[in-house]
């Protein structure tokens, strides 16, 4: 029985290696940015994460921009952090996104108040992502709340849960290494459908942590699609390796940032190398391309990398 | 221990000027131990408002007296109170309990904050102390090897590290420790790596503050109880 009426869920039952890309909401109500965006992406991805206040600064809400994207024929996958609120808040959220037809839902646990543009707020983490996983599970699959009471607005009526296909993230390359796959089992357990990973740079520690995975059979149990993300330029790749806490970007691509004539084109040209590796690793479902405002290469990279036209259903 | 970091001294020396006559009270127990509010500290800061009220030609009276507790109604002896009463203001060393107790024995009195009251926290090495408890009312440590994610995880993660884990530090600050590297590193030398696999349902906050400001009572040991 499907967990959702969506797309992504579909593609993946029957047996499509899926893209994914992700829309940074913008820091005002610029509905034609999104709208811009979007249109960048359709065709391209097969759904799109819509982030939830990335890196802790204030933009439009995900579920928001979820449903503009949504109207441009595009298929969301909203996301939901930890930080700013609790699980009253976020049930809420999960029962009104589900009402207005988004059908997949990325539990995280959000980046600290501290990397953002509010570092004097407080912050929340009444629950945890893998807490937020197995929550919206039993609210999807037993129709009842975190207290355990049922999801029908009297003992008379039909319990309504929200049909939700669940998400979650990985990061192969945070520490304790070792504890990575454990962290992924216990995300499986709760209850994820699919996880998409941290953007990938470390090809050879990622192959490892694959290993991991397939060693536990985890791969089975859930569709794993590998994050990229592509290099604008040496300044960005430094900043990752540098600033960006459990990333790591081999030497290797940076001196061919440095090299190349065209930074832009190099990098592009690195992502789509990844794509294509990737691709060849078994345990992965697909490719969740983190084009950071850059939603206009989208296309040229999904293309070059053998990956168009996307399925239909 | 209650830690606690003296306040700067522009701040105190703001609220002792509004009076004539202040009263430095030092608390002998958890600030003295942090070395924010000892008969030590409350001697120095009292030569320091006397100095600078002199400088600036400002009529300033400052006495000091420390006492064991100032959370304690006992340690509120009749010389302490006396001290108290006579003073047109206090100064408590104390952490944000004893400020508040001050006022609870002595109504009438003025009572400011010396010190911004900190956390539960051990001495590490002279000169840094450092949190190791949140009061969540419902302890946990049994169930990490004896280190609490509750108060050293900058999310209070219950599920392990979140991915801004980096060389065993948090995403926060490379200054603080990452519980869950070291949660995982006694686990493992524990032999209870098994036990971190497992997932630990949603908290409940309820034994926090989350349940509202809390009391203990203990109707075992109440006077009522044993007469």
């Amino acid at each position: 029985m499907p967990k959702s009426d969506g797309r992504l869920e579909q593609l993946f039952e029957k047996g499509h290696f899926v893209v994914t890309g992700e829309l940074g909401p913008p820091k005002s109500v610029d509905v034609d940015l999104v709208k811009e965006k979007a249109g960048h992406l359709l065709g391209c991805v097969d759904a799109v994460n819509i982030t939830d206040n990335q890196t802790a600064i204030v933009r439009m809400s995900s579920f928001a921009t979820a449903l503009l994207v949504q109207g441009q024929g595009l298929e969301p996958v909203m996301q939901i952090t930890c930080r700013d609120r609790n699980r009253i808040a976020i049930q809420s959220d999960v029962i009104g996104a589900a009402a207005h037809g988004i059908h997949n839902i990325l539990c995280l646990t959000g980046d600290h108040q501290c990397f953002g543009n509010h570092p004097t707020s407080k912050n929340v983490y009444d629950i945890d992502s893998i807490q937020l996983i197995a929550m919206i599970k039993a609210m999807r699959d037993e129709g009842v709340f975190a207290c355990g009471e049922e999801i029908r607005v009297s003992k008379k009526a039909d319990v309504k849960p929200p049909q939700v296909f669940i998400g979650a993230a990985a990061n192969p390359f945070g520490d304790p290494f070792e504890f990575r796959v454990i962290r992924l089992a216990k995300k499986v357990a709760a209850g994820a459908n699919f996880i998409q990973t941290q953007c990938i740079y470390d090809m050879e520690r990622f192959a490892e942590w694959m290993k991991q995975v397939r060693n536990r059979g985890l791969h089975e149990k859930v569709k794993i699609i590998a994050g990229v993300t592509p290099l604008k330029s040496v300044g960005m790749a430094k900043y990752m390796r540098d600033s960006v806490a459990g990333m790591m970007v081999p030497d290797s691509y940076i001196d061919r940032l440095n090299k190349a004539e065209n930074a832009a084109e190099e990098g592009i040209a690195i992502c789509i190398e990844q794509m294509q590796q990737l691709c060849e690793i078994e345990g992965v479902a697909g490719i969740h391309l983190m084009a950071i405002e850059w939603e206009h290469k989208v296309k040229g990279i999904v293309e070059k990398a053998g990956l168009l036209p996307r399925p239909t259903i | 221990m209650i830690t606690a970091e003296r306040k700067p001294f522009d701040t105190v020396y703001e609220f002792a000027r509004r009076h004539k006559k202040v009263l430095v009270l030092g608390c002998g127990t958890c600030v003295t131990v942090c070395m924010a509010g000892g008969k030590k500290e409350a001697e120095i800061l009292t030569s320091q408002l006397t100095l600078k009220a002199r400088q600036d030609g400002v009529d300033l009276e400052v006495e000091e007296h420390t006492i064991e507790r100032q959370c304690d109604r006992e340690f509120f002896d009749e010389a302490t109170q006396r001290k108290i009463k006579d003073a047109d203001a206090v100064i408590s060393l104390a952490c944000g309990v004893g400020v508040q107790f001050c006022i609870e024995v002595l109504p009438d009195a003025i009572v400011y904050p010396g010190v911004d009251t900190k956390f539960y926290g051990a001495t590490i090495e002279q000169g840094l102390w450092s949190e190791r408890c949140g009061g969540c009312g419902n302890c946990v440590l049994e169930q990490f090897g004896g280190l609490c994610p509750v108060a050293r995880c900058s999310k209070s993660l219950l599920n392990g590290p979140c991915g801004g884990s980096s060389d065993g530090k948090c995403e926060v600050n490379s200054d603080i420790d990452c519980i869950w590297q070291l949660i995982y590193d006694r686990m493992k030398k524990l032999g209870r790596l098994d036990e971190l696999e497992q997932n630990q349902p949603a908290k409940d906050w309820t034994t926090g503050r989350d349940g509202g400001p809390r009391r203990i009572l203990r109707e075992d040991v109440t006077l009522e109880a044993n007469p």
